[in-house]
């Protein structure tokens, strides 16, 4: 986005100058600013996360306010531990969410099931099991400005989609949202099976 | 009053539980039969222990023992409750008429052992899905989707 002079000439119609801009750096601009957030809190991340919306950190300021309705809401913080029985109220209230919509996962336990990752019949290992996640936030819990920081990050990857273009960088909503994990998973194992130089391209 | 006080109370009152009467750590524990479950806990809930604190389970191998935390406020004392069922007839007496409290804590038990809890008002899984099979803490449990820890860890 850039800001000119007006031009010269006659200046009576153009009192505040002009903003020449594209449609995908505005919107990206609006979006960016402008998160609203889905708090998706199951256990002692949603107090790390209370404290950063409180005003010591404050993190209104960054246009990321918190709204317990899906339906108004653009970005999901899953922050804490998502067992079985709760899988599908994630996917359920991600699914409520309208696009464009983006996920950060909050704390260890939403990024790989954490210390609940071995030995436990109930916790799910990661939150992108169910919905794709954008932002992984390592901690247990994370401080808060590390939180704040995701938010700044997430901004950062909002620039890079095109709204005239079509780019998201979302996973692919082609898969279930159930078992999402598992064909990657699936896909990985074909990879290493195949040829030494076509797994290296698919790592890279 | 202090354990020993207890002991001595509960001795004169009912003197059939006398000698099931123990002290293990510092607590006062009665360890009944699954026939005598049920009386203990209407005696011990007419002698003042008007508080359940919590009821648990302990897998033992061959037998369940349910563990009953109680209260009394009048007394000012808390003592243990225990009772082995069998393992392969996991059923006890719901205490729900005598404590409330045993509602949501017994529907725990059965939802992670499996104890039948012979009139409950609405013995359903607590915090597991409807559709889940099994109960997980018993010692024998087995479910693919448990990733084993590690021996190195």
């Amino acid at each position: 986005m850039a800001f000119v002079s007006p031009p010269e000439g006659p200046r009576e119609n153009v009192s505040a100058g002009i903003a020449l801009t594209s449609v995908d750096a505005l919107l990206n601009w609006g979006r960016g600013h402008s998160l609203w957030i889905m708090p998706m809190g199951t256990a002692c991340c949603a107090i790390e996360f209370m404290a950063t919306a409180m005003s010591k950190f404050d993190f209104d300021r960054h246009g990321t306010v918190p709204f317990i309705d899906p339906r108004h809401s653009d970005v999901m913080v899953v922050a804490g531990t998502i067992t079985r029985k709760m899988a599908p109220a994630v996917v359920r209230l991600y699914e409520q969410m309208p696009e464009p919509k983006w996920v950060v996962a909050m704390g260890n336990c939403a990024v790989s099931g954490g210390i609940f990752y071995y030995d436990s019949y109930s916790v799910i290992r990661g939150v992108d099991e169910l919905i794709p996640v954008d932002i992984y936030i390592a901690g247990c819990p994370p401080r808060p400005e590390a939180l704040e920081d995701a938010f700044l990050q997430l901004r950062n990857k909002i620039k890079t989609e095109s709204f005239v273009k079509g780019v998201r960088h979302t996973a692919d909503h082609e898969l279930p949202l159930l078992g999402h994990r598992k064909a990657a998973a699936h896909h990985d194992d074909a990879a290493k099976t195949a040829e030494p130089e076509s797994a290296e391209e698919a790592c890279s | 009053m202090n354990v020993t006080e207890l002991r001595e109370h509960i001795c004169e009152t009912y003197p059939d539980l006398c000698p099931l009467f123990s002290l293990e750590f510092g607590d006062g524990v009665l360890t009944v039969d699954p026939e005598r479950l049920r009386q203990a806990a209407v005696d011990l809930h007419n002698f003042g222990f008007d508080l359940l604190g919590m009821v648990t389970a302990v897998d033992r191998g061959d037998a369940f023992e349910l563990v009953y935390r109680l209260r009394s406020r009048v007394l000012s004392v808390g003592m243990f409750l225990k009772c082995r069922i069998p393992r392969d007839e996991p059923k006890a007496p719901s205490m729900v008429d005598l404590w409330p409290a045993a509602d949501w804590h017994e529907r725990e038990v059965y939802d992670l052992f499996g104890v039948v809890f012979e009139g409950h008002p609405n013995l359903r899984r607590m915090f597991l899905p409807e559709d889940w099979k099994g109960h997980p803490l018993r010692k024998d449990y087995v479910d693919d989707n448990i990733i084993r820890r590690p021996d190195y860890f």
